[in-house]
């Protein structure tokens, strides 16, 4: 039983990094209605972002805030030198160029950085495990990546549902022709929601920098996962994201640490040895297909598109 | 309108390329994966190929060498035809390389066919060593399942009575696996494989692995993937609970990045940077001189290559058409090895020792040293499927 | 999504046949009818095997944009039938059945089946829900074969002799292979042509557009798309059987996302909906990569800034370049 509860930890954990990830591509998703798949680019220059604050001031909550600052800037000149001119174009349009943009932002990051990808360092006093509850341990960073992820869950829910800029982002999101219509600028408020995207990305490849990896590509893999995560969710809605990166989360680990186990009562070693990763590697696709073809727009649809 | 004739007659033209071959020199394309992260491999091959090309003054057999690098970007598909290239556009007389082991079976069968002189350099698909085992191919690296027997004999030596096995779903983690089970004489208490290449979160097996409490965890994982794995396994605060037993996951590529993570956790390995023979001590240093940085497996394995190959050319005199001679000459390994005397096995795969190495702060430097030798002349198990005698 | 779609004419293929696509289209089909004849005066062999690839993925991409094109259904996950293509005969040619005869037909068959199935649990979704479940499905299909150890697994499988067909074609002809992928390939188009011209296709072109209406106007089009699905999923099938015995190898990176991601930015660069953009997109991309990987080390930053350029300033791909649509 403790062993569960460590295991559920574990993917509520990977879930809060996936939410992250996934509110700020919700995000630009859902208002302007963009495809990015540069999203993850934006995640790997905030990790390495951070890795190189961390070496000049050898701090690391400094290296943490610069990149996050770094991060929103970098996205909002992203926003006006090339983003900006995709939205009027078609969905494929936005794949083709931003996924130029990914391949831009691989090579660039080679030629800067090198391709031996780079370590985040954290404090010596979080490199342990403590004792939640008697019997589980538990890294303390993880926590902190959960407690961080609750933060940011918190404070966009307040920016969203009680600010101004909110109150525009809400308006965008159902109606962008009323809002410009209303003489709201239309191109800033973008260019803002843009940066917020790109900080929350940034904050992801920062926060998982010191357990997953600072290396090239390494935005990609994490990238499906999180497009997963934003269509279970239904596209726009960041409560939906919350739920669905911690239902993809649960499932990704809680899959792997007990399928092949579970199919081992059932199937012979030898043939639960070769179903079982294979199985839980396939489990979240499995889920979202099944999601997907009982509610075609995902668990919360936004209402009104 | 008329731009696309255009840019296909210039594309066309850009593909073509020169192909002007000159005669007397050796040609030699050299696969590896130059793009993406693991570049940081393909570029220690290459810069420890081209140290090597400097040490017997950029000629081989008295020829000038030609290399032409070229980028299997780490896929199967792209390696099969960049070799295809080397073979049939450039006509190279040697193919060198080869980091992984899909690409290198991807890439086997135009190789054989064509009887191009190959140096495989690091890729140990157990097929190679067995019955895909070939005249022309030779290799400088070992088999898969070599270092992790020697690190379950090592193991024993050590009196672990019961292990717990984590390793990628893919071939060369299934052959790890199995190669440690092979001597390894305790129990094995557990096993995990994981999603490869794309997993990077490791909690849930390192849970398991804590809940199973076995006495140690034997662990591969190579490239930045062992970064993270390292990273993970302190983090979850099980450095100094219980001990690591690694192959392949700690190298001098990783260390730099790894540091004091790293310290204390012994591997396998057939070279390492300290090994006391005199070619080894000017690899190292020459290599830390003119890269300023510390070479690591990878690379001496290909800078093995050059010897290997520059014995096989002076045997035939620069006579690149006689390959039955230099097939015999290189099979007697006539060269003097960073590793030390290593002899071939009949499927041309390194007969060698294995060493056991450890990882530990110099000062303000992270280094890997040679503990002790795990085994003396270890062949793998594949080769008397081996049709070659 | 629907609202985004910038081209909603009917005409489309009229439209390429009309204009002076077609005079660049011929063009290009010339100068890849000549690539022998080029590569045997200058006996660069390679080139040969350059441009069999090419025309292979262009066969890929030709069926891509029946689909996306034509159709308005962007999957994301079409390398899957590359791949069900390739391992139908790789595993045909393990298990020592070696015709062609019956290798191929059970490619097709076997790509058709599991389009069948995407399309029948995955086409009630719409725009981006669509594009995610083709990839969550082609994902399955990914893991499942690095699950087959028999072959291969995550290592792939060599394929030791190419797909016979009794003393009829000898696939070990380099010569002979690339002129059978050109004919598949101009048969695809042909078929395409023809489909899109047709009743059928006019439907699915209305579909596009506006599905509410064809229903409406009483089109069953529940059972025109899944159709449509399973002829481009069977087309790609083909393709797949080819690159296996282009390569002499299958390996699941044959169905890598990122392959998928590839074969839309084919179809997207060449022109979206036109009939030969396909064909000039794969062969732009194809020559593009290894053009580039020659002159530079960092190719890419070159490649990337092109894709954008041409996404946002080239309404239609190339194929609109060229016909002086722009943005």
């Amino acid at each position: 039983m403790l062993y569960f509860i460590e295991q559920c930890l574990n993917g509520i954990q990977l879930g809060m990094l996936l939410f992250l990830l996934a509110a700020g591509l919700t995000l630009v998703f859902g208002i302007m209605d963009l495809v990015n798949l540069a999203h993850g680019s934006l995640y790997m220059l905030g990790a390495y972002f951070a890795a190189t604050f961390a070496i000049w001031t050898g701090s690391f909550v400094a290296a943490v805030i610069l990149a996050l600052v770094v991060s929103a800037l970098v996205g909002m000149a992203l926003e006006i030198v090339a983003i900006r001119r995709l939205y009027a174009r078609s969905h494929l349009d936005h794949v083709l160029g931003t996924f130029g943009l990914l391949l831009f932002f691989n090579e660039a990051v080679r030629l800067i950085w090198g391709p031996a990808g780079m370590t985040l360092t954290l404090p010596p006093q979080m490199l342990a495990a403590v004792q939640i509850i008697p019997g589980i341990y538990y890294p303390i960073y993880r926590l902190v990546i959960i407690l961080a992820a609750l933060a940011v869950a918190a404070l966009l829910y307040f920016v969203v549902m009680r600010t101004r800029l909110g109150m525009l982002i809400r308006a965008g999101a159902s109606n962008r022709e009323m809002v410009g219509a209303l003489g709201v600028n239309i191109k800033l408020l973008y260019t803002l929601v843009f940066g917020l995207g790109a900080a929350l990305a940034g904050f992801a490849g920062v926060m998982q920098a010191p357990i997953l990896t600072v290396q090239i590509g390494m935005g990609e893999n994490i990238l499906i996962l999180a497009f997963v995560v934003i269509i279970i969710g239904g596209i726009g809605s960041i409560r939906g994201a919350f739920v669905a990166a911690i239902v993809v989360g649960l499932i990704d680990t809680v899959g792997r640490a007990f399928l092949p186990d579970l199919l081992g009562h059932i199937l012979s070693t030898n043939a639960a040895a070769t179903l079982g990763p294979a199985l839980s590697s396939m489990s979240i696709y499995m889920v979202m297909a099944g999601i997907l073809i009982f509610r075609p727009e995902g668990l919360f649809p936004a209402a009104s598109r | 309108m008329i731009k696309t004739p255009f840019v296909a007659a210039a594309a066309l033209a850009l593909v073509a390329g020169p192909a002007m071959a000159q005669q007397k020199t050796v040609k030699i394309g050299f696969i590896s994966t130059f793009s993406g992260p693991t570049a940081v491999i393909g570029n220690d091959m290459r810069n420890s190929f081209e140290l090597g090309l400097d040490h017997v003054g950029r000629k081989l057999g008295g020829l000038p060498v030609e290399v032409i690098y070229e980028d299997d970007t780490q896929k199967p598909d792209v390696g099969v035809q960049k070799t295809q290239k080397l073979i049939e556009s450039d006509h190279v007389d040697f193919v060198v390389g080869y980091i992984w082991s899909n690409v290198l079976l991807a890439s086997l069968k135009p190789l054989v066919d064509s009887k191009t002189m190959t140096v495989v350099t690091n890729a140990g698909a157990s097929q190679l060593a067995g019955e895909r085992c070939s005249p022309y191919v030779f290799s400088t690296s070992w088999n898969n399942d070599q270092t992790p027997e020697a690190m379950g004999t090592y193991m024993n030596q050590k009196g672990i009575k019961k292990i717990f096995v984590i390793a990628p779903n893919y071939a060369a983690g299934k052959d790890m696996a199995a190669g440690v089970k092979l001597t390894y004489k305790g129990e094995v208490i557990g096993e995990e494989y994981t999603r490869w290449p794309d997993q990077l979160d490791f909690s849930a097996e390192l849970s398991k692995a804590r809940a199973a409490n076995p006495d140690a965890i034997f662990v591969f994982y190579p490239g930045g993937a062992g970064v993270q794995f390292i990273t993970q396994y302190v983090q979850a605060g099980l450095k100094g609970k219980i001990p690591l037993y690694q192959v392949f996951t700690i190298d001098d590529l990783s260390l730099p990045r790894l540091k004091e993570l790293a310290v204390g956790i012994p591997g396998a390995q057939e070279w390492v940077n300290d090994l006391p023979n005199e070619t080894n001590k000017k690899f190292v240093a020459d290599y830390i001189a003119k890269y300023k940085k510390r070479p690591s497996f990878y690379g001496a394995q290909t800078y093995d290559a050059v010897g290997l190959i520059n014995s096989a050319v002076t045997a035939v005199k620069g006579d690149l058409t006689q390959k039955e001679a230099m097939r015999k000459e290189m099979e007697k390994a006539d060269f003097k090895s960073v590793r030390g005397h290593f002899t071939y096995g009949n499927n041309h795969i390194p007969i060698q020792n294995f060493y056991l190495q450890d990882a530990v702060k110099e000062g303000d430097d992270y280094v890997l040293k040679t503990v002790a030798t795990i085994v003396k002349d270890d062949q793998d198990r594949f080769h008397d499927k081996c049709p070659m005698k | 999504m629907s609202a985004s779609l910038e081209r909603p004419s009917l005409d489309a293929a009229a439209d390429a046949r009309l204009t002076g696509g077609t005079a660049i289209a011929v063009a290009v089909i010339a100068a890849l009818a000549l690539v022998p004849v080029y590569t045997t005066l200058t006996g660069n062999a390679f080139l040969l095997t350059l441009f069999t690839r090419v025309l292979i993925l262009a066969i890929g991409a030709v069926s891509l944009n029946l689909i996306m094109g034509y159709g308005g259904m962007v999957s994301f996950g079409h390398a899957a039938y590359l791949g069900i293509g390739g391992y139908a005969v790789g595993i045909l040619a393990k298990e020592g059945i070696g015709s062609g005869f019956v290798q191929w037909p059970v490619a097709v068959a076997a790509s058709a089946l599991y389009a069948l199935v995407v399309g029948a649990l995955s086409l009630r979704t719409r725009g981006v829900y669509f594009i995610m479940i083709t990839l969550a499905f082609a994902q399955m299909i990914y893991y499942v074969v690095i699950g087959l150890d028999r072959y291969g697994g995550d290592d792939g499988l060599t394929i030791y002799r190419r797909s016979s067909f009794g003393g009829i074609l000898d696939l070990n002809n380099k010569t002979v292979f690339y002129y059978l992928c050109f004919a598949v390939l101009l048969a695809g188009i042909y078929l395409v042509a023809r489909i899109v011209n047709s009743r059928f296709g006019l439907v699915i072109q209305g579909t596009r557009a506006n599905e509410r209406r064809m229903q409406a106007i009483g089109f069953p089009t529940f059972r025109y798309k899944p159709a449509c699905f399973v002829i481009a999923g069977a087309l790609c099938g083909l393709a797949g059987a080819l690159l296996a015995n282009h390569a002499n190898f299958i390996s699941p990176a044959m169905m890598h996302w990122t392959r998928s991601g590839d074969l839309i930015v084919m179809v997207v660069l060449g022109g979206l909906g036109t009939l030969f953009g396909p064909l000039i997109g794969a062969v732009v991309f194809l020559l593009l990569e290894e053009g580039l990987s020659r002159l530079t080390e960092y190719p890419d930053l070159i490649l990337g800034p092109i894709l954008l350029l041409v996404a946002i300033y080239a309404h239609g791909g190339i194929e609109g370049l060229l016909r002086g649509r722009r943005g």
